[in-house]
């Protein structure tokens, strides 16, 4: 603490905690990258093995069989054929999973999104008694596990024949993901001023034209990033998939993939890597457009969750 | 003013259907399902009242019991990764990287959104043995190791398991914990550093538990999700060898779908919801604990 007398010291953050030397000597070239020389070689392996396993997989799914049992682990593959493509994309049924997944998922998304967001601004904008309550029951949905509805749900649908359409997917997703939409909608319209619903009624507007005219626009980012959580957890999903549909011909991705692998992965690795490599290069392009958008919604929905 | 505010109308033409679809298809069958946990069979053999009987046939189930240790060792041991590497990494991009920690931040965050089937079977064939070598297993004859065939055993499949959710998650957390650590106001560390706290000291003393909130909620996020473990388990190697690593959900789910046992699996999957209030309760009241006496 020598050096540190009468400068004035402006509140930066660039003073890393990480050692004394700083203060010292004005850290040079060399002397600054021997420093950092532990970080950066920390974030190179760190890199590379958030990203190699992704890299080895795209390679195997353009390898022949042959080179998976002669050649060695990491070669690359002798030439680009998209023959895995094409016969995980005809036998492996990837086209038929992935319209079910497309055929679930948007469905649930907008019944969701409007019946929660509906419902937010009903318990947190109007003022009526016993609100509170409900939105305590939302809320407390969002703990308890899927498996505890698994069973009376399966009979119900199974009942009314419901398992043989995609219906139970889209009902089932439509709810489980309400909880998470209405607390943190309800959160987000409370940050919008009172007074500005108050002045809308003093123009003659009712609440639902409010709701339709004020409350959506207004909340439009908010719902993007809640669609975004919600289209995750639902596209990803296998334990409601798996037990709601009895036809292979429903199958969403998820459940495509996990059959894909018990029927032909033992002995068809290619079309197998090439299977998983069109879920993992699908997330990878809507990732790329919408990453910031992504992190922000999913840390929200956890710490809120 | 107010009856427009308070119009009954209104309320329940935006309320209505989804507290309706809410109370049919979540509340009525979790009762429903707590109802199960008192009765023996299925709709097709009927059913026979049991009382508590399969409470005590669940604590007298070497499989159950098996399965409620995995679940728990599964849980401890994931969360206390996660919050470990996602505490150090966003130390790393708030101290270290700064606001060059965008790239980072953006590739270790990506494997987050990967459906879990696909990064199970991925880090199958990553472990994998025989013909269809996996890079680990080719890293460890150059080094000069044997082979080993991870998923032989309970002991290897868990520690692939372990790799891959760490793999996976390790990111999410960081991203969610970094969020916590711009939150400290920069006047406070820089006048901590004045009265001389670095590196661990800092971190220790000021950083930690300014970010303790945000710390809090992802533990229970984090116990919350691993308790609920299935997907990844099941793509992974089925629960196996032999039922060594199969979780409370995965029991539950075979008692049900395999054995029709309606009345144990609903009992499995109460035990499993109570076990996730018991987790989150526990956490909430010994970090409330830690506060005062710090």
């Amino acid at each position: 603490m020598t050096t540190q007398t009468a400068i004035p010291v402006t509140p930066i953050r660039s003073a890393a905690p990480s050692g004394p030397t700083v203060r010292a000597k004005r850290p040079g070239g060399v002397g600054r990258f021997f420093k950092r020389a532990p970080v950066r070689v920390f974030l190179v392996v760190l890199v590379l093995v958030e990203l190699y396993p992704l890299f080895w997989l795209l390679m195997g799914s353009f390898k022949t069989q042959s080179e998976f049992t002669s050649n060695p682990t990491w070669s690359l593959p002798e030439q680009l054929n998209f023959e895995n493509y094409v016969a995980a994309w005809t036998t492996g049924s990837i086209a038929t999973n992935l319209w079910n997944s497309v055929a679930v998922t948007v469905p649930s998304l907008f019944f969701m999104l409007l019946l929660g967001v509906a419902a937010a601004y009903a318990l947190e904008i109007m003022v009526w008694k016993g609100r509170n309550t409900i939105l305590l029951a939302f809320v407390a949905g969002i703990m308890i596990p899927g498996q505890m509805i698994l069973v009376p749900l399966f009979t119900v649908y199974f009942r009314s024949g419901l398992t043989s359409t995609l219906w139970p997917l889209i009902i089932t997703y439509t709810v489980m993901g309400l909880p998470l939409t209405v607390f943190l909608m309800a959160a987000y319209f409370r940050a919008i001023p009172r007074e500005i619903f108050e002045a809308a009624t003093l123009d003659g507007s009712g609440m639902i034209r409010s709701f339709f005219s004020i409350g959506i626009p207004m909340m439009r980012n908010a719902i993007v990033t809640l669609a975004l959580v919600q289209f995750f957890s639902i596209w990803n999903d296998l334990l409601i998939a798996l037990t709601f549909t009895t036809k292979s011909s429903l199958a969403t991705v998820q459940v495509g993939l996990l059959n894909f692998s018990d029927e032909y992965g033992s002995t068809q690795y290619g079309p197998l890597f090439a299977a998983i490599s069109i879920n993992v290069v699908g997330m990878l392009v809507l990732y790329l457009f919408l990453n910031k958008q992504i992190m922000a919604g999913l840390a929200a929905g956890a710490v809120k969750g | 003013m107010k009856d427009v505010l308070g119009d009954k109308k209104s309320i329940l033409i935006l309320l209505g259907p989804a507290l309706l679809v809410f109370t049919l298809i979540k509340i009525v069958p979790v009762l429903w399902s707590f109802g199960l946990t008192f009765f023996d069979g299925n709709p097709l053999g009927g059913f026979e009242f049991v009382g508590i009987g399969n409470f005590q046939r669940f604590f007298s189930d070497p499989q159950a019991l098996s399965a409620l240790g995995f679940t728990l060792k599964y849980a401890i041991v994931i969360s206390i990764g996660q919050i470990a590497l996602g505490y150090g990494l966003a130390l790393l991009y708030v101290f270290v990287l700064k606001n060059a920690s965008n790239f980072v931040r953006t590739v270790v965050f990506f494997p987050t959104i990967l459906p879990t089937v696909a990064v199970a079977l991925l880090f199958k064939s990553l472990f994998a043995v025989g013909d269809q070598q996996g890079p680990v297993n080719a890293g460890f004859q150059i080094i000069g190791l044997e082979s080993v065939d991870w998923f032989a055993t309970g002991d290897g499949t868990f520690t692939v398991a372990i790799i891959m959710e760490l793999w996976r998650s390790m990111g999410f957390f960081a991203v969610l914990l970094y969020a916590g650590l711009l939150d400290i106001p920069d006047e406070t560390l820089e006048s901590a550093r004045l009265d001389g706290a670095h590196g661990w000291r800092l971190v220790r003393h000021i950083v930690i538990p300014l970010s303790l909130p945000v710390l809090l909620s992802s533990v229970v996020f984090s116990a919350n999700n691993t308790l609920k473990v299935f997907d990844t388990v099941l793509a992974l190697n089925n629960g196996g060898p032999g039922g060594e690593t199969t979780p409370l959900t995965l029991y539950m789910y075979r008692t049900v779908f395999s054995y029709s046992d309606y009345g144990y699996g609903s009992t499995i999957a109460f035990i499993l919801t109570i076990l996730c209030f018991l987790v989150t309760l526990f956490i909430f009241r010994s970090a409330r604990r830690d506060n005062t006496t710090a």
